[in-house]
């Protein structure tokens, strides 16, 4: 199938990119033809088969729920742009004029 | 024998016996890197201090255990092995070839690396990788290409090109590589080494940071079998860490180290000599499956019908895993960010847009449309039955055939560039290697054979959990060629081009 532009624009929000003019309609193409070669699954029938997710044999696998030592939080937090205290720091999620009122 | 020439084990054999030491052998690789790095380019970050310590460290012990009667050390003690910038080590930075990690010290390591520097084994650094491990060529890595040492003008194959390079260069005797469709045996085949790709759930993945989770695997690269096959006995088994890795023994691989393969039963796919296969390579391949008849192997024609499909069926299941998984990448806890942006929400697009390349791009963008509303069962769940169907043909093959071998790659290393505007151009590259990984199951490249210079690669594939049946094969037909006693002659290329 070919993607529109609104569709690339679309999927480009949805996995938080923001893309240039010109990146867009690169990835318009290609993604494109990328799906176009991706259709010929279609003429597989497939109604009666289940899908794998995963390979191997194992479902739930669980640990004893006991506990154990954590990363010590400084080195949690060396790597983090922006740190206040003993947390990372994060923008305004929420407009702070609409929390004032 | 000069020391950079030297394989794992024959090195090993040497330390044992006090000819060398580890720091000599480590110096000497160090030094060779120098000399030829400037122009491979196959290490991102050199560990030259950290590698000289590790080295000082072994031969300590060594010289230790050679004082306690009866005490064995691991026969990789003061090995030097490279690791691919996709699996956390501490103390190093991981970037995973990507802009995004730019600054990126992992404040854990990998249960692989736990278990090499267990073995104590000499770590030398972090080799060039294609971003996130997607592409096959290093050319989609974020800071530069690495260049194949057989010829600096072509692609090193990928996405562990960096790894195969360092290895068939002489830079480095073992190194650590990722496979999620192809990414250790693909460069293995176009560097003229050995990579093994071991089933889904062999090896721990904790640590390695996901593409594709249900299908990455950290694989082993070396110049010859036997090699290849001791690395992987040391960080092979379950951990429990890693919830998808297998908690099953894992057999001593070193036994399957033995040259007989009479009765073995040998399949070769019609699939894989289609069209779009390079003579050369074909020939070289059928050359090396007579030569296993020769050696006793039964061989015997066998049908994977699906083989066709396992490239559309790839470039949706590792896209939609590899949006999710990358969605953690988002200037929040650790890596690139943007202090710029106005809110959270631009700060995410700035951080994304800034901090990853095209092709991340690219996969990102696929695997979120094949999950979308709307597409989701037309492409991702479509993907997920055919991968039933690919994992069937290898089950119902395996009934009836030890091993299957064909081709790694279809055609020997290409030129820096040629694919590199084409994206599915460059996917076709991987077309003999994707089912392996949709199938969970074991695969092996070692050279067969050259074109005008150009290594080619024997794929040897094996049911899940035996790898012990590919390193037989393996094994068997590199002792009856001298394929792998040919190395590139990279510094005269780099002396002449100078």
């Amino acid at each position: 199938m070919r993607l529109t532009r609104e569709q690339v624009r679309h999927v480009a929000e949805l996995a938080k990119l923001k893309l240039t003019d010109e990146e867009a309609s690169l990835f318009q193409e290609q993604l494109s033809s990328i799906l176009e070669h991706v259709d010929r699954l279609a003429e597989l029938e497939t109604d009666s088969i289940p899908p794998t997710a995963g390979v191997l044999p194992l479902r739930n696998v669980m640990r004893s729920d006991e506990s154990r030592p954590a990363f010590p939080r400084e080195d949690m937090l060396a790597n983090a742009p922006e740190v206040e205290d003993a947390f990372v720091k994060v923008k305004p999620i929420l407009d702070p004029e609409k929390l004032s009122r | 024998m000069e020391l950079h020439q030297l394989t794992a084990h024959t090195a090993s054999e040497l330390l044992a016996q006090g000819e060398i030491s580890s720091v000599e052998l480590t110096q000497a690789l160090l030094d060779r890197t120098e000399c030829l790095d400037g122009t491979v380019r196959a290490y991102l970050a050199l560990l030259t201090e950290q590698a000289l310590a590790d080295a000082e460290r072994a031969d300590a012990l060594r010289r230790e255990a050679g004082n306690l009667q009866g005490s064995s050390v691991s026969p990789l003690l003061g090995i030097p092995v490279a690791i691919k910038d996709v699996i956390c080590v501490s103390g190093a930075p991981t970037t995973c070839g990507s802009r995004i990690l730019e600054n990126y010290f992992t404040p854990y390591e990998a249960t692989v690396i736990e278990k090499l520097r267990a073995a104590g084994v000499v770590l030398t650094g972090k080799t060039n990788t294609d971003e996130f491990a997607m592409g096959s060529s290093t050319e989609n890595s974020g800071y530069f290409t690495t260049h194949n040492p057989w010829d600096l003008d072509r692609v090193p194959g990928g996405s562990s090109g960096g790894s195969a390079a360092a290895v068939a260069a002489g830079m480095v005797p073992l190194a650590l590589g990722s496979d999620t469709g192809g990414s250790v045996r693909q460069p293995a085949s176009l560097c003229g080494v050995v990579g093994i790709k071991p089933s889904y759930g062999r090896v721990s993945r904790y640590g390695l940071i996901a593409y594709a989770s249900s299908l990455d695997q950290i694989g082993t690269l070396a110049r010859d079998v036997t090699d290849a096959a001791l690395l992987l006995s040391v960080i092979a088994g379950h951990d429990p860490r890693d919830s998808t890795s297998m908690p099953v023994e894992v057999p001593d691989y070193c036994r399957a180290l033995v040259p007989d393969i009479k009765g073995k039963i040998v399949g070769v796919p019609q699939e894989y000599f289609s069209d779009g296969i390079q003579p050369e390579v074909a020939d070289a391949v059928r050359a090396a499956i007579d030569q296993l008849v020769d050696l006793g192997a039964e061989v015997r024609e066998i049908s994977l019908p699906h083989t066709e499909y396992a490239l559309p069926t790839y470039y949706l299941v590792a896209p939609a895993e590899c949006s999710a998984n990358l969605s953690r990448f988002d200037g929040i806890r650790f890596g690139l960010s943007a202090p710029d942006a106005p809110d959270i929400w631009e700060s995410y697009r700035l951080t994304r847009e800034r901090g990853f390349g095209p092709e991340v791009k690219r996969r990102i963008m696929l695997g979120a449309f094949a999950l979308s509303a709307g597409y989701y069962d037309a492409f991702y769940l479509k993907a997920q039955k055919v991968r039933t169907l690919i994992k069937q043909d290898f089950d119902r093959a395996f009934q009836e055939v030890d091993v299957i071998v064909g081709p790694t790659s279809p055609t020997t290393a290409f030129c820096i560039g040629e694919k590199a505007d084409n994206p599915l151009q460059m996917y076709m590259s991987d077309i003999f290697t994707l089912s392996c990984n949709l199938a969970g199951i074991c695969g092996l490249s070692l050279p067969c054979g050259f074109a005008d210079g150009l290594p080619i690669g024997l794929q040897i594939q094996g049911p899940a959990f035996r790898e012990e049946s590919v390193i037989r094969v393996a094994y068997a037909y590199e002792q009856a060629t001298e394929w792998h006693c040919q190395h590139p002659k990279v510094d005269v290329s780099i002396e002449l081009g100078a």
